[in-house]
Formats: C-alpha cells, sequence, structure tokens
C-alpha cells in the first residue's frame, strides 16, 4: 500500500474518530456523573441516550409532515430538536431513578445494577411498541436537512460537513457549560458535596435526593443530546441503536476514569480516535488480512494494555472526590 | 457480550410465550388438521421482507386449501417470527417439529437463519420449501427435505459481476456483512471479478449498523469504479445514503438483500441509480403475477414485498404435495409430503416449478435492476436492465 494514501486519509480519519469521540463523551458523562455520586452504573443510559434520538426524529418527521421543516432556519431548528430531546431523556432519567433506583439505594449493589438491566429491558421494547402502533416501523430515518449536508471539501479525500462540525461544536459547548456548572455555580457545589459525603451533605442542609435526581437529569439531558446529534449525524435509528454506542461509551468513562467528568471526555475521544483508526487502516496496513470487521478488538486490546497499567483510568477514578 | 446473550434468550422466552398461546384449543373435525407454517422475521430491521413472506405463503393457502378440505381435513396456516436471528429460529423449529400436524414449512428469509433451522427440520425430515434463500449451502447439503424456489448465490454474484464488466467497470470494492448469505454472494461477486480481470480495490465485513465512517474514508480515496454491498438493506441502505452524502461517486450495486421498498426509504435519493441484483423479479414483469398482485393489495392493502410471489409459489407447491400424499386416504406423513415435493410440477406465478435432486428449480429466473425513483410507492416499477433463466452449477462451487 503506498504511503500517500495511507497519509492521504490521515485527516479525515481524524475527523471520523473525533466526532464519533464526541458522541461517546457526551454518552459518558451519563455514567460517570452518575458513578461520581452514587457509586452505582446506570445500565439503562444507553436506552436514556436512544430516547432522545427517537423523541428528535418524531418532531423532525411531525413538523416534516406539516412541512415546516423548510421554512424554519436549521440551527433553530436543530436547537429545539436538541432541547426536547435532553428534555425528555433527562425527565425520563429521574423518572427510573425515582422508580427503580431509589427505593434500593439502601440495598447492595448489584440489586440497583440487576434494576438498570430491568430497565434497558424495558426502554427497548417499549419503544419497540410505541413505534410499531406509531408509525409501524422498525427503522426511522432522520429528514435530511440539506444545509446540513454541505460539505466543505478541503482536498479530493477530505471533506467536512456542517452536520460534523455541529456534532463537535454542539459537544464542546455542552461539556463546557457542565464543567462551569459542577466546578463554579452553588449547585455544582451541592452536587459534589453529595459525591464527597451524603450523611454529611444532609447534615448541612443540602437535599440530597434533590441533588440526585438533578445529577440524572444532567447526565440523562447529555445523553439526550447525543441521541439527536447521533440520528442527525448517522440517520437511522430503532430501538436496539442505544446498546453498542452505549457500551462504548460506558468503556469510554472507565477508559478515561470513572466518576470523573473530564476523564469521560478524554476516554471518548480516545476510544473513538482508536476505533476510526482501526477501521480505516487494519485492512490497509495488513494488506487484507485483518479487515475494519476487527476495529473493536484492535481498540478493546489497547484498552486492556491502558488498564492493566493505568487500572484507575487515563485520569484516575474519582470515588470520593470531584463528580 | 453477556448482555446480548441474556437479551436473545429473553427474546426467545418471548417467542415461545406468543407461540403457545394461538396453541390453545385444537378442535379435531374430520380426518384432523394439516398445519402449514412460515418461519421469517416478522419484527426488526427486515421485517418488510419477512411479512411479505409470511402474506404470500397464507394468501396461496387460503386460495388453494379446498381440495383437502374436501378430504376432510382442517387447514391451518401458522406463521413464525423467527427475527432473522439463527437462535431463534432453531428454537421455533424445535416448536415447529414438536407440532405433529405441521407438514410443511415455507422460509426463511435469511441463510444463515435457514441453515442451521434446516438441520432441525431434518430430524423428522419436515418439508422445507425457502422462497428466499439463495446461498448454496442451502441445497448442497443435497437434504431431501429441504428445497428453494429462488435461485443461487453462485449464480447471483456472477450475474452481478458480469454486469459490472458491462458497465465498463475497471476497479471495484466490495463490502459485505459477515452473515452467510451476505458474505458468501459477496465472495462470488470479488472471485468472478477478478477472474474476470477487474481490479478488487477492497473486501471488507462490517457488522456496524449506524456509523460507516471509517469505512468510507479509504473506500473513498481509493475512487472505485463501482462499490458492491453483499448484505440487506437494513445495513446497505444506511450504508449508500453515507457513502454518497459523503461525496463518494462510484456506481452501486447490491445482491437481493437491496431488493426492498425501506431500501429508498431509508436512504431516499442516495441511492436512485443503483443497480441491484435478484432472483426475485418484480411481479410486474411475472405474467401470471398480476392476478396474484390484484388479490394481495385487495386482501392487505398494500403491494407485495419481494418474495412475497416466491413465498405464494412455496406454498401451493406444499399444498400440492401434500395433496399428492394424501390421495391414497390415508393421513400423509413428514416423510410422504417431502418425497411429494419433489415430484410436484407446477406453473407457478414465478415460471415453471419443478426440484432437481439437490432441491434446486431446475431453471431459475435471474435479474438486474435499476432503482428508478426515491418514493418507496414506486418500488415495483424499478427497470429491469437484465433478465436471464439459468440452471444450477452441476458442481457446486464453495459455500
Amino acid at each position: 500500500m503506498d504511503g500517500s494514501l495511507l497519509l492521504g486519509i490521515l485527516p479525515q480519519v481524524l475527523l471520523d474518530g473525533l466526532i464519533l469521540g464526541f458522541m461517546y463523551a457526551l454518552i459518558a458523562l451519563g455514567y460517570t456523573m452518575v458513578y461520581g455520586v452514587l457509586e452505582f452504573i446506570n445500565f439503562a443510559h444507553s436506552e436514556i441516550f436512544i430516547v432522545g434520538a427517537f423523541v428528535g426524529v418524531e418532531i423532525l418527521l411531525g413538523l416534516k409532515s406539516a412541512g415546516a421543516l423548510d421554512a424554519l432556519p436549521w440551527p433553530l431548528l436543530l436547537l429545539l430538536v436538541l432541547l426536547a430531546g435532553m428534555a425528555a431523556s433527562g425527565v425520563l432519567a429521574v423518572t427510573v431513578e425515582r422508580i427503580a433506583y431509589r427505593p434500593l439505594r439502601q440495598a447492595p449493589r448489584l440489586i440497583p445494577l440487576i434494576s438498570a438491566i430491568g430497565i434497558s429491558f424495558f426502554l427497548q421494547d417499549a419503544i419497540r411498541l410505541f413505534e410499531s402502533l406509531w408509525r409501524n416501523a422498525f427503522n426511522l430515518v432522520y429528514p435530511t436537512m440539506d444545509a446540513l449536508n454541505v460539505r466543505f471539501e478541503l482536498t479530493s479525500t477530505i471533506d467536512v460537513s456542517v452536520k460534523s462540525l455541529v456534532v463537535i461544536v454542539a459537544a464542546l459547548a455542552m461539556l463546557a457549560v457542565l464543567h462551569l456548572l459542577v466546578n463554579r455555580t452553588k449547585v455544582g457545589a451541592a452536587i459534589r458535596a453529595v459525591a464527597e459525603d451524603q450523611a454529611a451533605a444532609s447534615l448541612m442542609g443540602i437535599n440530597v435526593n434533590r441533588i440526585i435526581s438533578l445529577t440524572f437529569l444532567i447526565g440523562g439531558a447529555m445523553g439526550g443530546a447525543a441521541g439527536v446529534l447521533f440520528g442527525v449525524q448517522y440517520g437511522l435509528i430503532n430501538p436496539y441503536t442505544g446498546f453498542i454506542p452505549g457500551l462504548k461509551a460506558f468503556t469510554a468513562a472507565v477508559l478515561g476514569g470513572i466518576g470523573n467528568i473530564p476523564g469521560a471526555m478524554v476516554g471518548g475521544l480516545v476510544l473513538g480516535l482508536l476505533e476510526a483508526f482501526a477501521a480505516s487502516y487494519l485492512s490497509l496496513l495488513t494488506g487484507g488480512a485483518f479487515g475494519a470487521e476487527y476495529k473493536d478488538i484492535f481498540a478493546f486490546s489497547v484498552l486492556i494494555i491502558i488498564l492493566i497499567f493505568r487500572p484507575k483510568g487515563l485520569l484516575g477514578e474519582v470515588v470520593r472526590g470531584r463528580a | 457480550m453477556r448482555n446480548s446473550i441474556v437479551r436473545s434468550v429473553v427474546g426467545v422466552l418471548v417467542v415461545l410465550a406468543l407461540a403457545a398461546v394461538p396453541a390453545g384449543a385444537p378442535i379435531a373435525q374430520g380426518k384432523g388438521t394439516i398445519k402449514i407454517a412460515t418461519q421469517s422475521p416478522l419484527s426488526g430491521g427486515q421485517a418488510a421482507l419477512g411479512e411479505g413472506i409470511k402474506l404470500g405463503a397464507q394468501l396461496a393457502v387460503e386460495k388453494f386449501k379446498g381440495p383437502l378440505e374436501k378430504m376432510g381435513y382442517k387447514v391451518e396456516f401458522v406463521p413464525y417470527d423467527d427475527q432473522a436471528k439463527p437462535d431463534v429460529g432453531v428454537s421455533n423449529s424445535k416448536n415447529i417439529i414438536a407440532d405433529k400436524d405441521i407438514l410443511a414449512v415455507i422460509g426463511h428469509l435469511n441463510s444463515g437463519v435457514a441453515i442451521p433451522s434446516s438441520e432441525v427440520y431434518k430430524e423428522v425430515s419436515l418439508a422445507m420449501i425457502s422462497p428466499a434463500n439463495t446461498n448454496p449451502t442451502v441445497t448442497d447439503r443435497k437434504y431431501t427435505n429441504v428445497n428453494r424456489v429462488c435461485g443461487r448465490d453462485d449464480v447471483q454474484g456472477v450475474v452481478g459481476s458480469e454486469f459490472a464488466k458491462g458497465l465498463n467497470a475497471k476497479t471495484v470494492y466490495v463490502i459485505h456483512d459477515k452473515t452467510p448469505y451476505g458474505q458468501g454472494v459477496a465472495e462470488f461477486f470479488r472471485d468472478d471479478a477478478k477472474k474476470k480481470g477487474l481490479n478488487v480495490l477492497g473486501f471488507e465485513g462490517t457488522e456496524e449498523k449506524s456509523n460507516f465512517d471509517p469505512i468510507i474514508t479509504p473506500m473513498k480515496a481509493r475512487n472505485p469504479d463501482l462499490i458492491y454491498f453483499g448484505g440487506i438493506y437494513d445495513q446497505g441502505a444506511p450504508f449508500f445514503k453515507q457513502a454518497r452524502e459523503k461525496g463518494v461517486k462510484s456506481k452501486f450495486m447490491g445482491p437481493d438483500g437491496m431488493d426492498s421498498s425501506d431500501l429508498v426509504k431509508i436512504a431516499g435519493k442516495n441511492v436512485v441509480g443503483m443497480y441491484y441484483t435478484s432472483a426475485a423479479g418484480p411481479a410486474s414483469v411475472l405474467p401470471k403475477a398480476k392476478q396474484f398482485v390484484d388479490d394481495f393489495k385487495k386482501k392487505f392493502g398494500k403491494n407485495p414485498e419481494p418474495y412475497a410471489a416466491e413465498a405464494y409459489d412455496a406454498a401451493t407447491v406444499a399444498l400440492k404435495a401434500i395433496e399428492g400424499a394424501a390421495k391414497g386416504g390415508k393421513a400423509p406423513s413428514r416423510e410422504d409430503v417431502s418425497v411429494a415435493v419433489r415430484k410436484v410440477k407446477l406453473a407457478g406465478i414465478t415460471g415453471d416449478i419443478e426440484f432437481d435432486a439437490k432441491g434446486d428449480r431446475k431453471k431459475a429466473l435471474y435479474f438486474v435492476l435499476q432503482v428508478d425513483s426515491d418514493d418507496p410507492q414506486k418500488w415495483g416499477d424499478n427497470k429491469i436492465v437484465k433478465q436471464l433463466a439459468i440452471a444450477p452449477p452441476s458442481s457446486s462451487a464453495k459455500p
């Protein structure tokens, strides 16, 4: 394989990896925030993520059938859909916590984990039931907004589409807001206090239940935003689509150091880049012996190696520190 | 991936529970009950095609059950949902062989499901007549109970590569879905393309369903004349859509797995002009199929998807065979029916049907079609650009 081709596609591969990585990072926040506060893995988060995507597509399809899709300017439309997806997923996450996790908070750690897996199954099939009754469809397609598909061709092999830029900008903005919220506001201080010591925090007059609900709301909203961006970027969703990205995002959270917010971002980006590299280059470098289908094996092998040397993740696990 | 095993187990349990419900109270009447089963995906991403198979077979059973009823049998139609998953298909098969009244199975959609499921049918010589399984292995095992009314991938792949050469393509890039069907047909396409002097730039398998960026990037850089996707529309459609949106200008091609109106529903204008080979022609070119299309529309309120006509013919063959086996007056056994299927000669709506010693059709039809419009309603109007009737290869190629 000639070197010019290998180098020529490198910027595009980096870009693909970044987009995927930001997506993972946004989902990973939901895992990591809940873990930081409750030391509990919310396995239903992959479904909370995809619910955001479904709410987004329903709104877009509704507007499309009303003929309003082309009437509204796309940034406004996108903002509307993002906010709706965030609200729906955030509220869903809070509801799930209230119904399935809070009654089990004093139970041994494995019990709410099983409850979470149950909720995950329940949500998948609830979406499937709803969509088959409502639209008689399994796969839903995001309506194309032509403005989002505009591409800037940098060279013959490298180009950037508007929607890729939107994903990156939206993800960066949300991560920045979250960072400020947790570290610079009173609410953030309360979240950190609850993560540090629930009993002491409640003695200081913090409503622990409300803060935990808030944590789920924020984590869920980030997941919902990721869901909408996922739909806009890749175009096709079904009730089971959330599972694999959810699993990858969970991995990204562990890789970055679970419970650690900047860690989730770093973990997501590393995993996204590894995956993109493996899928694009494995077959080129091995002359076709190992193809793109080995991307997960490659990416996860690297993860295992990283975790052997840094068992607490790249930035360190935060269990009783910052949320 | 323990979680996905858990999911499969739960899925199977749900199917079992659902399957158990309608088998409530069989009423003995006359000589007893004869059941025809279908197995195809009725839920999930490939349900559009699977539902078509079920409805096609159902239509045939309702239309041709008369003679058996006159003989005193009650004829029932029992659809099963294999979810396009091998494990679900096999566990359904075990339920099917446990129900002694089932004398024939019409199915499946996916070769990867049909091959392990037919191992179960073989235990009791239960006749399986496939409307859609094109992988050579299905019949190359020479089971006496396994038949198909559709063509074979070792022919379909070659039809595809020959057409690609005819398009003046010099370089091709091949992607497949890693299932026995998709990878199988992609390998036949690749091998024959190489033989014909085409330059195969890449051959990749992927189970990815949403993010094809990392596969498209190196592919785009090498700018092939034609891209072939060996797989099914629920994966092929997002792949082709993303490729076009990323500025890939190559011609697109796929096997009969792309033959569903859902392809354009998902990929829209991005796949207009794409070619696909098929072992099932659109009903509009089959002269006898007009009545079938009208009946189908009247009864179910929609157009038949590809393979519905094949399923209709397969179920007709099954009923004729059961009739033949029941002529002597005694209740036909499963062995009798399997033997009788091989003797059936039928002028079906997809042409004359007669099976060879392996269970392949003596002559099957192959088509190359081109996507004409981005309107899913107009899928049936796709243009046939080439049509061939080919006998199965005498010595089987590798699976």
